[in-house]
């Protein structure tokens, strides 16, 4: 028994080959530092600059990358609870991309979302039953005894004891209070859920339940998830595919197993190599390109390819253009990564260059 | 060489809610120059355990003994342990921002501290220790920096300096309060790596304390895994990754994604307990998927396990790794049989959740 059972059919469900939501181009700023006397902003975090993802019925897109790279805003972008300052964004083939706020609204219960904090996104005024059982409000579903009834059976669903329909978020503890953020995603049996660090916040017991649980169901209900998180062994155990984000852009982009083996992406490779692993040989063995200083301000992105002031490879080509993202050094078309020097197979970050010689950090 | 030893610690503090048994009998010990982990969950004890030590739970009811260096901390007055926190033991929390005063430079702040604990030194020459510890922690540009106000520094940076200013009195003993748990991978690999130098060059103790065991498989020599206020198990670092013996430690290590091996994911079922009301006898059996009649019934002492007298777990189970197999699959088979399906125990809580049944659609959208 102490041994895992190994699952021969792979837990991730097989994608359809159907796109479900479709963006191009998705660009996002943010004015900072006040308006000039024009009222034109001064300045502008290029928090998502041109992401282009297709996600596909039934599969689960994994996005990975530092902080502030913009990963929580594509997330909100795609679910439109941000305006896009352009690009387009396509839901079921329907562009989405310009819709008003009303006009979202038979698509917002196909969308839906869970959060890192279970704390803060509960209120902590109102009762369970009465939070899981908002949706059905809000789009005038079910009410009285029958919307009580869903709601339980939610609670079941989920792991919660529906007998705790009239509790406070405060009388449970925090992995609960993640499993009613899922119950309540789950109300309105949406067809994708953009889960934005749903497990960083909880222990590690717990975190594994909640990954279950989130795969349980979305086998059971053929839920397709975009999954966000910063620990890259948590996104590798339940993604298809990833995507790795450098300062509002996309590095890469691969199927999951391919992406860990082989990372194209000096970027890619430096965080995964910089990931603790819970086995001290491991440990020892591997070596862990340091990544020295921090990722520059997205107020003024670098020239060309954004990582170069930090890449251990770059050349002065690298500053000069801006790579595409597309399959480099023979891989399949699944595999793409934006850089002009990528990776070979057997290729190792040099471990002692420039990365450990200290490149300046930014000056702030 | 023992640096710290502590014996049979219990911390609690009295609540509106009832007496809160935060540690309930610890005992570790620090080898001079060498890291101890203590690992655990939210809730588990770690840090009151440490924050005590260092006189810092106030209105807490403490008991047992800490020697650092053969004086006992516990029995010390403010101004002893004050002089001894920061110089002989430096700290570092998990939030620097919060730990660095945002009014004074960060360079003040160190400057500050060597100037408290060193009669006679001067402002400049303070300030001059001051910018070689930034430049000490990879700060760059130190000279530049060490004018710098806490907000204008990254949250790497933040932790370096907090480093910096934990090390600027030479300590012989390094407390990190979940020092990268804030930070990005790429940042805890820089920040790990600078306290790893700084033991080896000033042959500094450290005690980590830490919910990640990918950082604890990383620094340690020495693993204490807490649960409940109480230690469940301690060896030394392979010991817990490859020959572990509690059923919790298991538990934990079996949560984690292992890199490449993507199987289903085995969590420890339930929630962990109330430490008002801690459970009786081993604090794990409500959630042990081995637990027996003496598990409810006794404490298990802490005892050494598989033949090494370094590792010892607190548990009932056979001692020998063999036994502890078979007993482990002889409960295992007996539970499954006893409850019928019994397998999906991750989906439902010690609250009493009932198990999902494939009739529970949820039949809202409709």
């Amino acid at each position: 028994m102490s041994a895992r059972i190994p699952i021969t059919t792979d837990s991730r469900r097989e994608p359809s080959g159907e796109v479900l939501l479709r963006a191009r181009d998705v660009v996002k700023h943010f004015p900072v530092g006040g308006r000039s006397l024009r009222g034109m902003p001064r300045d502008m975090v290029h928090a998502v600059d041109g992401v282009s993802l297709d996600i596909y019925r039934g599969e689960t897109v994994g996005v990975v990358g530092e902080t502030g790279c913009g990963k929580s805003t594509l997330a909100r972008c795609l679910t439109r609870l941000y305006d896009l300052t352009s690009g387009t964004l396509e839901f079921e083939g329907q562009d989405i991309s310009t819709l008003s706020r009303r006009e979202m609204r038979p698509f917002r219960r196909h969308m839906q979302m869970i959060f890192q904090d279970p704390y803060g996104s509960l209120n902590p005024r109102r009762r369970v039953g009465s939070i899981i059982g908002e949706p059905f409000a809000v789009h005038g579903l079910a009410d009285g005894a029958d919307r009580k009834r869903r709601v339980q059976q939610l609670m079941e669903l989920v792991g919660l004891n529906p007998e705790h329909y009239n509790r406070f978020p405060a009388e449970f503890s925090g992995g609960q209070r993640q499993r009613i953020g899922v119950a309540r995603a789950l109300a309105l049996r949406p067809k994708l859920i953009v889960c934005d660090e749903p497990v960083s916040a909880l222990d590690v017991s717990i975190q594994a339940q909640i990954i279950n649980l989130l795969s349980d169901l979305q086998a059971e209900f053929n839920l397709t998830y975009l999954f966000i998180a910063h620990d890259l062994s948590v996104v590798q155990q339940v993604s298809n595919r990833v995507m790795v984000m450098y300062l509002g852009s996309v590095v890469e982009v691969a199927p999951a197993d391919p992406l860990y083996a082989t990372p194209r992406h000096p970027y890619s490779a430096a965080l995964l190599s910089a990931a603790p692993v819970a086995d001290p040989d491991l440990a020892e063995s591997r070596e862990r390109v340091v990544l020295m200083g921090d990722p520059p301000s997205p107020v003024h992105p670098p020239s060309g390819c954004r990582f170069h002031p930090r890449c251990p490879k770059a050349l002065p080509d690298c500053s000069e253009m801006d790579p595409v993202l597309e399959p480099r050094l023979g891989d399949g078309p699944e595999h793409l990564a934006a850089c002009h020097h990528p990776l070979a197979d057997d290729e190792r970050l040099p471990v002692g260059g420039a990365v450990e010689a200290g490149i300046p950090e930014e000056e702030s | 060489m023992e640096l710290l030893e502590v014996r049979d610690l219990h911390v609690s503090f009295p609540t509106p809610d009832g007496l809160v048994q935060a540690v309930r009998g610890v005992d570790f010990t620090v080898r001079a120059g060498t890291t101890l982990s203590i690992v655990g969950e939210s809730g588990s004890g770690k840090s009151v355990a440490t924050q005590t030590i260092t006189g810092l739970t106030r209105g807490a009811r403490v008991t047992g003994e800490a020697r650092f260096d053969g004086d006992d901390l516990l029995k010390m007055d403010g101004e002893a342990l004050r002089r001894i926190r920061g110089k002989q033991i430096g700290m570092i929390f998990q939030d620097p921002l919060s730990s660095l005063h945002p009014y004074y430079t960060v360079g003040w702040q160190i400057a500050e501290l060597i100037r408290e604990h060193e009669n006679g030194t001067s402002k400049a020459q303070a300030r001059a220790r001051a910018v070689d510890l930034l430049k000490l922690v990879g700060i760059p540009y130190a000279e530049r920096r060490v004018d710098d106000y806490p907000h204008q520094f990254s949250g790497g940076m933040r932790q370096r300096a907090m480093i910096a200013m934990a090390m600027a009195m030479n300590p012989r003993l390094l407390i990190a309060d979940e020092p990268t748990t804030a930070l990005d991978v790429t940042v805890q690999a820089q920040v790990l790596r600078v306290m790893r130098r700084l033991q080896v060059e000033f042959g500094t103790a450290i005690i980590l304390i830490t919910h990640d065991l990918g950082v604890v498989a990383d620094l340690s020599d020495d693993v204490v895994v807490m649960y409940a206020g109480r230690p469940m198990e301690k060896a030394d670092r392979r010991e817990i990754f490859y020959s572990r013996h509690h059923p919790y430690t298991e538990g934990l290590l079996q949560s984690i994604p292992v890199p490449g091996h993507r199987v289903r994911l085995t969590p420890i079922s339930g929630q962990p307990p109330s430490l008002v009301t801690p459970p009786p006898a081993c604090p794990f059996h409500p959630r042990c998927p081995y637990a027996f009649d003496r598990c409810h019934q006794e404490t298990p002492p802490l005892r050494p396990v598989n033949m090494s007298p370094t590792h010892l777990s607190a548990c009932w189970l056979p001692l020998d790794p063999d036994g502890r197999v078979q007993a482990r699959d002889e409960l295992h088979r007996r539970r499954s049989g006893s409850t019928g399906e019994g397998a999906r125990t991750d989906a439902t809580s010690v609250t009493a959740a009932p198990s999902r049944t494939a009739t529970s659609q949820p039949s809202a959208g409709a």
